[in-house]
């Protein structure tokens, strides 16, 4: 197949403006949760936070090309500290993220540089393991954890005595977060840093050959994806109040995993897509009752067959081909 | 000095000596080729330079440093860079951002200058983006910069693989077969490219089938064959010399050497 650029070039500037339209399509959905309130806000909440997450997932699955199917064990680092050190030691919650942050990246630290030898299949097993381990220490670690009773009252985000205990905060402060990610997702996508991660997704021979040390690399964006989750993990105990083992269970990688692929992976918008998507569609579909989750695994099915790439992608050049 | 020095480098797979006892020098001016049929182990000294494979016995010297067993990342970062017999462009960038990934050794720039974009690394990513149109340009490319990779066609392709191992900054630059699965024409191109990396100052070592490549654009021919090397030479010589006429031929040579030479025709013909 031949693109000449002739041909493609006066296509440019329409697509360049379609590809403002996930962005507008997010926009919209937080505005109009945060006009609405109630449970719209609740629901658009929990996507901002998937959002998040799946944001770092992009940066290891999307970006380099690896699998990890266990990043809800750095989730759950992050959560847990946050909830651990807030409401039975009475940390206020922005160290206490900090420091959940920080631990879940030194846990991928010390399991990504024995695992990353691994690829594909046998990655994946292996993260997968890194997942269950973790679920299991929050489910039995019961001094600490409380086991399936679960942590409640986590205070909420604040600065001294303001807290942050509105819907309409939590969406502002969420949306805020989210976009930061975003930022730092594009500006790590058009860098040295984010070409040399598209080089070890692209070809790890090439990359090799072009003096790219490829396991650092791809610890690197390990590293990154965990530190989202951990982020995540603490904005929703945060902002929910309680805690429990379910939170970061398998549902959640199934989730997140749906939330990349819908959303386009690859992507800097896709994972807030995505996340929104798969947040509000089984919303919609409510009025099916009994066919609800039927409804929505066909309208899931739908999206991988129109949009194989993602709705992301539906917007952008590359994504036509 | 010899920019790259082998010393008997020898590489066994099991009972089968692809690489024998191998030792030739590759001067710091104009392009050296290895000639030999296929299966004369070519690519596999390739890989043994390239830190690709590590060799049995030998060693490998490029500009005076021992880099026998160097991990490829490394070698790379030395100056020596490679390309391959078959294709591998990151199909999913453009064609600028593919050089760009090929300046990655002329940077420093990590996540904190992604992220922060310090004056440092905003210059940084400036400088690369001219290298990096310069090279488009020097390959012929420029019209398809903001094309993705996967869509060029595939003489294109090659030209592009080459303009991102250049934009490594090598000393030495190893192209394995480079003229393969192109036509007369872009076969030409290749060889005035190819001249003019030499002639500002890079060393080329290249692998090539075709034999217009090599008598066009190749200063001195290395024949290796059974994984021996069998002579050595301007193109001239060793066109003359009776021992590569043999292993090309077949004359006087055993029937796997005829095989070999057949097979060797047949991809000559497809090429």
């Amino acid at each position: 197949m031949t693109i000449s650029p002739a041909i493609t070039s006066p296509e440019r500037r329409p697509l360049r403006l379609a590809g403002l339209l996930p962005w507008l399509f997010a926009v919209l959905v937080v505005g109009y949760a945060m006009v609405v309130g109630g449970y719209a806000a609740t629901v658009v909440s929990f996507a901002l936070i998937y959002a998040v997450f799946v944001t770092g997932l992009n940066l290891f699955m999307g970006f380099a090309a690896q699998v990890s199917f266990g990043q809800n064990a750095f989730a759950a680092i992050g959560g847990y500290l946050s909830a651990v050190l807030t409401a039975t030691y009475g940390w206020s919650p922005l160290p206490a993220m900090a420091l959940g942050i920080a631990a879940a990246v030194l846990t991928a630290a010390i399991v990504g540089y024995p695992a990353l030898r691994l690829k594909g299949h046998y990655l994946a097993m292996g993260t997968l393991a890194i997942g269950l381990i973790t679920y299991e220490i929050t489910v039995e670690w019961q001094s600490v954890t409380q086991g399936y009773m679960g942590i409640s009252g986590i205070p909420p985000f604040g600065i001294g005595p303001y807290e942050i205990t509105s819907d309409r905060g939590q969406l502002v402060l969420l949306s805020l977060v989210v976009a930061a990610s975003l930022f730092a997702a594009a500006r790590i996508r058009r860098s040295r840093f984010g070409r040399a991660l598209s080089a070890v997704a692209g070809s790890e021979e090439a990359a090799v050959a072009l003096g790219i040390d490829v396991a650092r690399y791809k610890l690197a964006a390990f590293l990154l994806s965990a530190g989202f989750a951990a982020l995540a993990g603490s904005l929703f105990v945060h902002v929910v109040g309680f805690v429990s083992p379910e939170v970061f269970g398998l549902h959640m990688v199934i989730v997140t995993f749906t939330m990349l692929y819908v959303g386009g992976i690859g992507t800097v918008v896709g994972p807030l897509v995505g996340a929104l998507i798969v947040s509000l569609l089984p919303e919609t579909f409510r009025a099916f009752k009994d066919y609800q989750d039927l409804a929505y695994g066909a309208a899931l099915i739908l999206l991988l067959i129109y949009a194989p790439r993602g709705l992301a992608s539906l917007f952008s050049p590359r994504g036509r081909s | 000095m010899s920019r790259l020095r082998l010393e008997g480098v020898t590489r066994r797979f099991g009972g089968l000596v692809a690489v024998d006892n191998v030792s030739f020098e590759v001067p710091a001016e104009g392009v050296t080729a290895i000639i030999g049929p296929n299966g004369a182990g070519k690519t596999t000294l390739f890989n043994l330079i390239a830190g690709a494979l590590p060799p049995s016995a030998g060693r490998i010297l490029f500009e005076g440093a021992d880099i026998t067993g160097r991990p490829p990342a490394g070698i790379a970062a030395a100056g020596l860079v490679r390309t391959f017999q078959l294709v591998k462009l990151f199909e999913d960038l453009s064609v600028l951002d593919n050089v760009k990934v090929g300046c990655h050794l002329q940077g420093k720039a990590g996540l904190f200058g992604a992220l922060l974009r310090f004056a440092s690394a905003r210059e940084e990513e400036a400088a690369v983006d001219v290298r990096a149109r310069e090279l488009l340009a020097f390959a012929g490319l420029s019209a398809f910069a903001d094309e993705p990779a996967f869509g060029l066609p595939y003489g294109r392709q090659r030209m592009l693989e080459l303009a991102r191992a250049m934009a490594a900054g090598p000393r030495l630059i190893l192209l394995d077969e480079p003229a393969a699965g192109l036509n007369t024409e872009e076969s030409a191109a290749l060889a005035r490219v190819i001249r003019r990396i030499a002639e500002e100052g890079t060393s080329v070592l290249l692998i090539e089938h075709d034999m217009t490549l090599v008598m066009n654009t190749a200063d001195r021919v290395v024949v290796v064959d059974f994984g021996r090397k069998i002579a050595e030479g301007t193109p001239t010589e060793v066109r003359a010399n009776p021992a590569v006429i043999a292993a090309y031929l077949g004359t006087g040579k055993s029937a796997t050497g005829a095989a070999v030479t057949a097979s060797d025709h047949q991809e000559t013909a497809r090429g």
